[in-house]
């Protein structure tokens, strides 16, 4: 496989969820990846991205890092804020959990990150912000 | 991608509402889907409401939170909800969630 990286930052504007998503579809086509494999990556930085912005921003002005890199039939994601931090990452793992229930958010982000990608890993410390590291094996 | 079709259009019969939903949801465009479907519900107080995917491009889980808070409205109203035309990666973000629990799924 083709060894290649991408760095994007960009700041925590609801567009670009979609920006980001697309951004990292694009990168990872060049390693023929199925069209599920596409779509599962695209679903886990969606949600990676929205928690930024929803949670860790909560949807006032910051900055997102996004880092893809591709090697040895795997890929690696690194989503990273500067947001307010989880101060229980297990409890915020929990399915159905959220810390905005009243924005109809399903509490689910990290369960479908979790589920579309082989691993995943959460670093966060309360008022300096998140880490989100996601792996993905790609069938070649 | 689907930026020139209207990403909802709504269809009213008699005690039945249908939602043909497309292009993509997410959290950005979520509440004004939200708004839409709401409106329909308050205007027409459905018996059946049915949201169907089947030109939905993508989805992440802001669509489940979006299925959710319509189930909630319709139920308080007597509602049934019918969800219809999943597929692929948006089929298992609703497996996840456990929408089969709230609404039949066609």
């Amino acid at each position: 496989m083709i060894k290649n990286e991408m760095k994007l930052i960009f700041p925590s504007n609801p567009e670009n969820e979609r920006l980001a998503r697309i951004s990292v579809s694009a990168f990872i086509s060049e390693l023929n990846p199925s069209i599920a494999e596409i779509a599962e990556i695209k679903t886990a930085v969606s949600e990676a991205v929205t928690n930024c912005i929803v949670h860790a921003y909560r949807e006032k002005p910051g900055f997102i890092t996004l880092t893809v890199k591709a090697a040895n039939g795997k890929i690696h994601i690194r989503i990273t804020d500067r947001g307010c931090g989880i101060d229980d990452v297990k409890r915020a793992m929990e399915p159905l959990w959220t810390s905005r229930p009243e924005e109809e958010r399903a509490g689910l982000g990290f369960a479908v990150m979790e589920s579309f990608t082989d691993r995943m890993t959460v670093k966060s410390a309360p008022g300096k912000g998140t880490t989100v590291t996601l792996i993905k094996n790609i069938c070649c | 991608m689907s930026t020139i079709t209207e990403p909802i259009i709504i269809e009213a019969e008699n005690d039945r509402v249908e939602v043909f939903l497309s292009g993509d949801i997410d959290h950005k465009n979520a509440a004004s889907l939200r708004n839409d479907i709401d409106y329909a519900i308050d205007r027409h107080k459905p018996k059946t409401l049915t949201l169907n995917f089947a030109k939905v491009e993508f989805m992440d889980s802001s669509g489940i939170g979006l299925i959710m808070g319509r189930y909630k409205k319709l139920s308080a109203l007597g509602g049934r909800l019918i969800v219809s035309g999943t597929s692929g990666t948006i089929k298992r973000v609703m497996k996840i969630a456990g929408i089969e629990k709230l609404a039949e799924i066609k």
